[in-house]
């Protein structure tokens, strides 16, 4: 053994203190560039520009794997070994956690865990907000430690997902199509819309927008619609059915393009749809509304999750890609297609003034809004639907959720479907 | 063992009972291993039991109980079965017709290659990419609406031409037709053609030559294709989704809406119950005409 001389170890400490203080790409600059890391997760966020620029500002590569909600839930719960990096919702956080597929992150690793807004953190948008129904995020985004299989309600300091986009979903209509203002959930299944009317066949997120057009029926007010009994779901497939049965609806959709297609096409003048759903058909020069409804919204959050299986140099670039995602460029491209990024104030760097006053603050457009492709979006004067990020994200009635009867749900789904 | 020392072991090559098994030996190996043992191992997970993301070894009918007890597996089935019937119909009529025109008034055998190789031309392309163009051709406001429009056949869009049960045949129909064309052209070639001149000589008219010679000598065709048609049609899944805009549902829907939520004792049991029926179609089809005459 090599007697360990003062001078050797003072020279050690110091280089172990550089490496420390002044960020981890020092010491891995070399290696790191042979890092793969593989991300899958639904098409929203699964961009291929967030790939390239991750290869130019960090240095390794992250492959993409875009799949369908279901599919996403299947591979994490089912396959651990198959990704590094899991893109994906609360409601199915809450499905995969307890497989135990996914390592909990430590928030201190963070550098912008403290510009988190409310909503991921303890629930509330502002102090005096009240916590929607469903799956919110912030009850499945804490595990009481590293080893945590559970969720915690408070900030423990470990987060199962870090929180990177969310947004508030409503109807989508064709304004030129129907012709009159529409401000309720009830207007889908109004048979003045009969064959021009669609759903979204994914049925737990398909079912919450059920609710919220029964809640505004008055056909019933349901205590929890994030968590509904056996009768509840029968109740609310019930009127579902009937309206199936008599046309209502024209098709349902499941992929993200398919209801791009219904809507531009003109097969369907009302129905679920998702933000950029609405940018896509309005950049074919179609119009397409993204209608603010007066019961509010059905909101969505999604994260990024490590797998259990990723260590060492892996984890370190995971972690760092994170703390990238966080930084202000990908929410800035994001918050450009009209989602909302988890930190806010870092993604305003990275928008112009006329974008940042659209997007989030709700103003009228000050000059041409294009998307992060170059499509023209909205003209000079335009404002957004539903305003500003406050009214949206403030007027959120329930989140995507998986309940407890979700088994009993699914097969009721099925029938509905087959019916 | 080298390959000389055979001939010099007589006893080994006179023992024909294991020199056949020698040599089906490979095809046994692949079909075991990649036919017997899936569907032994859906056949097992069948009786499992599944939580939300977990499946759980057990002995337990519940997959079962469950399908038999809905009646929405009885409406599925019955929907599977007149898709693959009406399907059948229509595929067989046009098949045949086809066949029948290359087979007997096609004279030049080069004509007949060209012409079947032109009938291929459209599987040169996916499946599903044939499928999803009859999305815009066939939509509200597509070609087909469109152009019934400025004929003045029709003041309003036809909506049942698309997202309907017509559209899901239509596109099976044009999805399967060859599978039909093929096999029936095939054993038509091989019609003798003297006994088709017999017939006529015997003083028989076309449609009873048609009747009495052409068709029971195509029987093996027509099976073979029908086959083809049916197992394609039952066990589809896509089809049915796009075409008829994720509204009607058959076995196959069931089975993969089960996959994508990881009900995978579920699937297998109802992908069993699929596979039985499929079975039991084809071995009553059987009944009636002995294939192996056609391989």
């Amino acid at each position: 053994m090599t007697k360990v001389s003062r001078r050797n170890l003072l020279k050690g400490g110091a280089a172990f203190a550089a490496g420390t203080t002044l960020g981890a790409p020092m010491i891995w600059a070399q290696n790191i560039k042979d890092v793969t890391l593989r991300q899958f997760g639904t098409g929203v966020s699964n961009l291929n520009d967030v790939a390239n620029k991750v290869k130019e500002d960090l240095g390794f590569t992250l492959e993409m794997t875009a799949l369908d909600s279901d599919s996403v839930t299947q591979r994490a719960a089912t396959q651990p070994n198959s990704f590094d990096i899991a893109d994906i919702e609360y409601w199915i956080c809450k499905k995969v956690w307890p497989t135990g597929n996914l390592q909990a992150m430590d928030t201190s690793k963070i550098k912008n865990y403290d510009k988190i807004v409310g909503i991921f953190r303890d629930g509330k948008l502002t102090p005096e907000s009240t916590i929607a129904q469903g799956t919110a995020p912030h009850t499945v985004g804490f595990t009481e430690g590293p080893d945590g299989k559970g969720f915690v309600d408070n900030e423990s300091g470990w987060m199962t997902l870090i929180p990177t986009i969310y947004n508030a979903d409503t109807l989508g209509i064709r304004p030129d199509l129907i012709g009159r203002p529409i401000s309720n959930w009830s207007e889908l299944l109004n048979p003045e819309f009969k064959g021009k009317a669609s759903i979204l066949d994914i049925s737990s997120i398909g079912i919450m927008d059920m609710a919220m057009v029964v809640e505004s029926m008055g056909e019933y007010t349901y205590p929890d619609k994030g968590n509904m009994t056996r009768e509840e779901i029968d109740l609310t497939m019930k009127i579902f059915t009937e309206a199936k049965q008599n046309g209502q609806f024209r098709a349902f959709w499941k992929s993200f393009d398919e209801s791009v297609n219904l809507m531009a096409s003109g097969e369907v003048v009302i129905q679920s749809m998702w933000s950029p759903a609405i940018t896509a058909v309005k950049s074919k020069g179609v119009p397409c509304v993204y209608q603010p409804l007066e019961e509010g919204y059905r909101s969505w959050g999604g994260g990024i999750g490590l797998s259990a299986a990723l260590t060492g140099l892996e984890r370190d670039a995971a972690y760092e890609y994170i703390n990238w995602y966080l930084a202000g460029w990908v929410g800035g491209y994001l918050m450009r297609q009209g989602y909302y990024s988890a930190v806010p104030e870092t993604s305003k760097n990275y928008m112009s003034e006329n974008e940042w006053g659209y997007w989030f603050e709700g103003k009228p457009a000050t000059d041409t809004i294009t998307s992060p492709t170059g499509d023209a979006l909205a003209q000079a004067g335009e404002t957004r639907d539903g305003g500003s990020f406050q009214d949206r994200m403030g007027a959120v009635a329930c989140w995507n959720a998986v309940m407890d009867e979700n088994q009993y749900m699914v097969r009721k789904w099925n029938e509905f479907i087959a019916a | 063992m080298p390959i000389h020392t055979l001939p010099e072991s007589p006893k080994v090559l006179k023992n024909n009972t294991l020199l056949g098994w020698l040599m089906a030996l490979p095809i046994m190996a692949v079909l075991t291993f990649f036919l017997v043992l899936p569907i032994l191992m859906i056949v097992t997970v069948s009786f499992w039991k599944a939580t939300e993301f977990s499946i759980i070894p057990a002995f337990d009918l519940e997959n079962y109980e469950f399908l038999f007890g809905s009646n929405v597996t009885y409406r599925v089935f019955f929907n599977t079965f007149k898709y693959a019937f009406i399907t059948w119909v229509f595929t067989l009529a046009i098949g045949f017709t086809v066949a029948y025109f290359l087979a007997f008034h096609i004279r030049s055998l080069t004509w007949q290659i060209v012409l079947f190789l032109l009938c291929t031309i459209p599987f040169w392309t996916s499946n599903i990419i044939r499928m999803i163009s009859w999305i815009p051709f066939l939509g509200r406001n597509g070609i087909a609406n469109s152009t019934l429009i400025s004929w003045g056949v029709i003041d309003e869009p036809l909506d049942w031409l698309l997202f309907s049960d017509f559209a899901v045949i239509l596109a099976f129909v044009h999805l399967y037709t060859l599978f039909m064309v093929v096999p029936i052209f095939n054993t038509m070639m091989r019609i003798d053609k003297s006994l088709i001149e017999a017939a006529r000589d015997a003083g028989a008219s076309g449609a009873q030559i048609l009747w009495n010679v052409v068709i029971p000598l195509t029987k093996p065709g027509i099976m073979i294709g029908t086959i083809f048609v049916v197992t394609l049609v039952m066990g589809d899944f896509i089809t049915v989704r796009f075409m008829s805009g994720s509204q009607s549902a058959n076995v196959g829907r069931l089975i993969s809406n089960d996959i994508a939520l990881l009900a995978y004792p579920s699937a297998s049991a109802t992908a069993v119950v699929l596979l039985l029926t499929v079975l039991i179609v084809i071995g009553i089809m059987l009944r009636f005409v002995d294939i192996r005459k056609e391989l």
